[in-house]
């Protein structure tokens, strides 16, 4: 708080319809980030599918720290932290396996899967100590939806279900394209490094303005029918949940089509597997509704962008160096959909990626260009006399408005200032 | 077997292909590297090792011939902003060798390859273990496939846009 004017530096940077650019490019904030958003709200680890049997495990992240995810001999998901709690040496050195415990290199101590400290080398050196004060740190909170498995560093807060809110119907619209209705992460993911802020692909995740520029060169050769979804004359909106959770809502422009499948750019015809077996599942009449409306494309706030047939992990590492790990998303049941899904993510995504090498050296150039200070601040006002709130009583605009910007500074904002 | 004679004459061949094939790359002759293909090539950059199975995991690039015709297509729209302005390229390629014959008769040669890239981002180095499968078609070699291993394909990688 400023004690001169009363106004908080956040309130200062981050206004209705514009914020300021050093939000992307000063170290400080970035820490703060870590501090107030990283390490304290929920954010997306890995899926209960990663780990399916017992003792398996597979490294993942929260921002810069290393996350050990592990299902124990009682099938429990845990958060652990990669760093022996004797000297600090990461325990675990390969992304994934099966391991009953993690022995750690330098001194010899070892850690059962569910982060106990069970032994040490020449245990004599160590009369009295209790063993249960030197476990390996754990994420404070662990709280899974449907299988997708969220940490939170804050003992305190809200609930996991408290956060996703409204979102949380976007997980459950996904897991209905499965016959069986279930999301299995399996196919492995791309790692994709741009030297720019976490926070240009966090926006970037529901734009709906720049598909028709950036992609242009992909739509044009490669006769998409994804480009109309995001023209002037679309009826697909943008929409803000709260809590910093946007999505792009294409079913309007789907329902308009009103052909199973359209959605992914097929049909029941060529996918004839896939719509008996969903059709088997849920009812000819509820089937064909989620083969019209399709998978959604939503941003959980902060890291967990869903994109229809694929699925990022925002990763920060530093103020102008993240990571993007995307994999296809495969549904339980359906393998002749899963083999067209890892085709048409290979094909769109990661370094060589047909859309995001795209995306991505905007998110560079974004970066850069934002380090020039006139004018200072980033112009967010798109559609912002003509948002509107749909019958739910969230946020929504024109597919191409920038409500999903201003709905994530929002909620940024909230979680940068004080109490 | 070959006899040593005639190992060295198609080893000359292979080389003087494989320098022609950089060439093109490093300067982005994007459709006359289209042509080195074969009606039925494919294009590998596996990620997360040099095993995994295409078909399940996966990959940074795994091009079907149609898809590596979208590929060129999509560069040579100009509108490719990842390489709108192009990167600058040179490669050095060593380490060639004649590995065994493949049924059909299609010629097996691996080698190495060193990338110097000079991006707006800034300077990246790529380094790679290349395999091939080349097919002579009306007398001319062609890549019938071509699997690219980049060193660091376990890590979180810098786009890579140029043709690798």
């Amino acid at each position: 708080m400023n004690m001169m004017t009363g106004v908080s530096p956040w309130e200062r940077l981050i206004r209705p319809d514009r914020v300021h650019g050093s939000l992307y490019t000063d170290p400080a904030i970035f820490e703060a980030e870590l501090a107030n958003i990283w390490y304290r709200t929920w954010v997306y680890v890995g899926h209960e599918s990663e780990v399916p049997n017992a003792n398996d495990y597979v490294v993942k992240s929260i921002g810069p720290q290393s996350i050990i995810m592990t299902r124990d001999e009682q099938g429990k998901v845990n958060l652990l932290l990669n760093r022996c709690s004797h000297r600090g040496n990461q325990v675990c050195s390969y992304e994934r396996g099966n391991a009953r415990s993690f022995t750690c290199p330098f001194h010899s101590w070892t850690f059962a899967n569910d982060g106990r400290l069970v032994g040490y080398a020449f245990p004599d050196g160590y009369e009295g100590q209790d063993k249960s004060q030197l476990a390996l740190g754990r994420v404070t909170r662990v709280a899974t939806y449907r299988g997708f498995v969220f940490g939170s560093f804050a003992a305190d807060g809200p609930t996991l279900e408290e956060h996703l809110g409204g979102a949380a119907e976007t997980i459950d619209r996904l897991v209905r394209t499965s016959p069986e209705g279930e999301v299995e992460i399996t196919a492995g993911f791309l790692k994709h490094r741009v030297k720019a802020n976490w926070k240009f692909i966090l926006e970037n995740e529901c734009d709906g303005y720049h598909p028709a520029f950036v992609h242009t060169s992909i739509f044009g050769v490669a006769d998409s029918m994804i480009g109309k979804l995001y023209g002037g004359a679309s009826t697909a909106l943008t929409r803000c949940y709260g809590n910093g959770h946007t999505e792009i809502d294409l079913r309007p422009e789907f329902r308009k089509r009103g052909a199973p499948l359209s959605w992914f750019g097929t049909s029941e015809e060529r996918l004839p597997d896939y719509a008996a077996r969903m059709k088997a599942a849920y009812g000819d009449t509820a089937a064909r509704e989620i083969m019209i409306d399709g998978t959604p494309h939503v941003m959980i706030f902060p890291n967990l962008f869903i994109a229809e047939i694929q699925m990022f992990v925002i990763q920060p590492l530093g103020v102008d160096d993240s990571v993007q790990h995307v994999t296809a998303l495969q549904f339980k049941g359906a393998p002749d959909l899963n083999r067209r899904l890892r085709q048409q993510t290979m094909g769109s995504v990661g370094p060589a990626g047909f859309l995001l090498a795209d995306d991505s050296e905007m998110y560079e150039r974004c970066h850069r260009g934002v380090l020039a200070r006139n004018p200072e601040w980033i112009f967010l006002g798109r559609g912002e006399k003509r948002e509107r709130r749909d019958e739910l009583g969230y946020t929504v605009g024109h597919v191409t408005d920038e409500v999903p910007s201003r709905g994530i500074w929002t909620h940024y904002r909230k979680l940068m200032e004080p109490a | 077997m070959l006899s040593p004679e005639s190992s060295a004459a198609l080893m000359s061949t292979v080389t003087a292909f494989l320098y022609r094939e950089a060439r093109l790359q490093d300067e982005h002759q994007y459709e006359a590297w289209e042509r080195l293909w074969t009606d039925d090539g494919v294009y590998w950059v596996p990620a997360n090792g040099a095993d995994i199975d295409p078909e399940r995991q996966m990959s940074i690039i795994y091009d079907n011939r149609s898809r590596i015709a979208l590929r060129v297509r999509q560069l040579m729209t100009g509108k490719h902003f990842t390489q709108t302005p192009q990167s600058n390229l040179r490669r050095l390629v060593s380490n060639i060798e004649l590995m065994d014959e493949q049924p059909g008769g299609d010629i097996a040669v691996a080698s190495n390859s060193l990338i110097f890239e000079s991006s707006l981002r800034d300077d990246t180095l790529w380094a790679a273990r290349n395999e091939y499968r080349l097919r002579r078609v009306d007398g001319e070699l062609r890549m019938a496939y071509k699997k690219v291993v980049l060193v660091n394909n376990d890590k979180a990688i810098y786009t890579m846009s140029f043709l690798v």
